[in-house]
């Protein structure tokens, strides 16, 4: 056996090396493609059904995990009453096609037109359906008009990245009518506005003292970790605290199953002053953020969904204004 | 050590034919040109990075390393916001470090900050701007001259490298530059510790129109005026930085930070 047979035989494992190689590359290509066109098919359905709650009120239930191509953005809930006057619609999903798939259903179950559309908040997985109602007044609190005026756009191009597809056509649609809080008769329901905050500068939580159902958008989250980006923990607290004086019968959260008792409300309390009171003595530890983000989370929450993964984003936002307050 | 590159290689060759003795030297020749040694034995990153060779010519000058799980280097598994990723570094068990070198291989600006502990304990936490996913590196030199390196990946959508500073929204950035606010804390369960935030735009000259503004040296001395430890911090470092450091609670009283920028603005502040 000479060095050169060897360098000979070397220099043709290269190349069928090389060959395999090539191989793999043009199949993963032709399965690529193969795949956009079964996305293609498939028409970016986001396959929904709604879940009845009570007597003519329904809710879309979104998963509890956060934005991904997968999931389309569907991870909120939305909802809708169908009234004698026609259908009230409460939040429109994450994107024009999700909003476009809402309407169709519901007008092709309930056989009746849409009279109203309210926004919970600006949050994009609860707003960027609008666009499918144009032709109905899309109500919301002016704090909520405004936020969607001026961070709409930034909101629905992040969402772009984050879901992809699912996105296209959408664009951020404000709504067309501000409303003050108070009650109101909508379709014959007697309809609450209740203006609170603290999952967002402005969170609009609606009470139908007809059914008895309380829509408390972001305000409640169930099995599935709070999410705080926008959040002022002690308002936040505050608002839960008037929606638990509230006697409904039933309470649809902004993420997570419906529940007719206090639980859901519980948690999220339990959730938010657990995660302030750790962050307060966090930073009292003299902790670094990034040690912050290493602290071992409790056992009581494992039922919540993502709970890592939204404990850091958590952090990753609160942590550096909570800082700068205690710094000063 | 795990040495992925030459097992991927075995491997695609093992499914050709057996290896024969005299390729096998042959290639383990072959392979000995290409990685560098320290210790007797290949080097190979392994966090896998295009860059490595190019961050161990520039950052390190080509000096001898070894990949070092006792260099611990903290980043998040996502940087939600690029402008702003929390980093620590601990180095722990492998005695006197002289200088630990932080820095980003896939970053525009791959040095993130050097730092040498001299008096105190070889950590440091702080923020930093990235651009894009990267390995997340420091280098920590020990007294025979070695570079022991640690670190990880960050997943990272991007544009915290030519964003401009948020600050310089607001009108009265110039007003409060260089401003220093201080705490210290004596720990009975972990060493004593100092944070710092010192008001600066942190500016990295890659966004349009805005030229790099950005603090070079910050000094840490004792009450006598003797140098504790210093650091060199690049662009990258977070706009109004904010440091955490460990040192005795004795040597708290007095402490004074002194610092420059690229501009000449002068810092110089006795921390409490
Ligand atoms: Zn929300």
């Amino acid at each position: 056996m000479t060095i050169s047979s060897n360098l000979s035989s070397f220099r043709q494992m290269h190349t069928d090396y090389i060959k395999r190689l090539f191989k793999t590359i043009l199949l993963v290509i032709v399965l690529s493609l193969f795949n956009l066109q079964l996305i293609n098919a498939s028409e970016l359905d986001y396959e929904l059904v709604a879940e009845p709650v009570g007597e003519g009120t329904y809710v879309f239930i979104g998963s509890t995990k956060y934005f991904s191509k997968k999931n389309g953005g569907n991870i909120a809930n939305a909802a809708y009453i169908v009234t004698n006057g026609g259908v009230i619609v409460i939040d429109t999903g994450s994107s024009y096609q999700y909003g476009k798939q809402m309407r169709e259903y519901i007008e092709s179950t309930t056989g009746m037109s849409i009279i109203k559309v309210f926004n919970t908040h600006h949050h994009p997985d609860h707003f960027l359906g609008n666009q499918a109602f144009k032709d109905v007044p899309i109500a919301s609190l002016q704090g909520i008009v405004n936020t969607i005026d001026s961070q709409g756009e930034a909101l629905n191009t992040n969402l772009y990245a984050l879901v992809g597809d699912w996105m296209k056509e959408t664009v951020a649609y404000s709504p067309t009518e501000v409303i003050a809080p108070g009650k109101m008769t909508v379709g014959g329901h007697e309809i609450e506005i209740i203006a609170l905050n603290g999952h967002t500068d402005s969170d609009m939580a609606i009470y139908d003292h007809t059914t008895g159902v309380l829509f408390a958008g972001d305000l409640i989250f169930h099995d599935r970790t709070p999410a705080v980006a926008n959040a002022n923990i002690q308002n936040w607290l505050n608002s839960i605290r008037q929606l638990q004086e509230l006697d409904y019968k039933y309470l649809i959260a902004g993420h997570g199953p419906v529940t007719t008792d206090q639980h859901a409300m519980l948690q999220t309390n339990d959730y938010l002053s657990w995660l302030h009171e750790t962050l307060q003595s966090a930073l009292d530890k003299g902790l670094d953020i990034s040690e912050a983000l290493q602290l071992e989370l409790p056992k009581r929450f494992q039922a919540l969904d993502i709970l890592h993964e939204e404990y850091k984003r958590g952090v990753l936002q609160l942590y550096p204004s909570m800082e700068q307050a205690y710094f000063e | 050590m795990t040495n992925s590159k030459q097992l991927k290689i075995h491997s695609i060759l093992k499914t050709n034919k057996p290896l024969q003795p005299a390729f096998k030297i042959i290639f383990n020749l072959l392979l000995l040109a290409t990685v560098n040694i320290a210790y007797g034995q290949p080097i190979v990153d392994p966090l896998d990075s295009p860059s490595w060779d190019l961050v161990h010519k520039l950052i390190l000058s080509n000096e001898a390393v070894v990949f070092d799980d006792r260099v611990k280097v903290v980043v998040p598994d996502m940087a939600e916001d690029p402008m702003n990723v929390p980093v620590s570094v601990n180095v722990d068990g492998i005695g006197e470090i002289e200088e630990i070198r932080l820095f980003a291989d896939l970053n525009p600006i791959k040095e993130i900050l050097n730092f040498h502990p001299g008096k105190i304990e070889p950590f440091i936490a702080f923020r930093f701007k990235v651009q894009q996913s990267t390995p997340v590196r420091a280098a920590a030199r020990t007294k025979d001259g070695v570079w022991h390196v640690g670190g990880s990946w960050l997943d990272a959508t991007g544009g915290g490298c030519t964003a401009p500073s948020m600050g310089r929204t607001l009108d009265n950035w110039v007003d409060t530059l260089g401003d220093v606010k201080s705490r210290l804390w004596s720990r009975a369960d972990r060493p004593d510790r100092l944070r710092f935030r010192i008001m600066h735009p942190m500016d990295t000259g890659l966004a349009p129109g805005i030229p790099e503004f950005y603090i070079e040296t910050l000094e840490l001395k004792d009450k006598h005026g003797e140098l504790l430890a210093h650091i060199e911090s690049y662009q990258p470092v977070s706009e109004n930085p904010f440091f955490s450091v460990d040192l005795e609670s004795k040597l708290f009283e007095g402490i004074v930070l002194y610092g420059r920028d690229n501009s000449g603005n002068l810092i110089n502040q006795v921390l409490q």
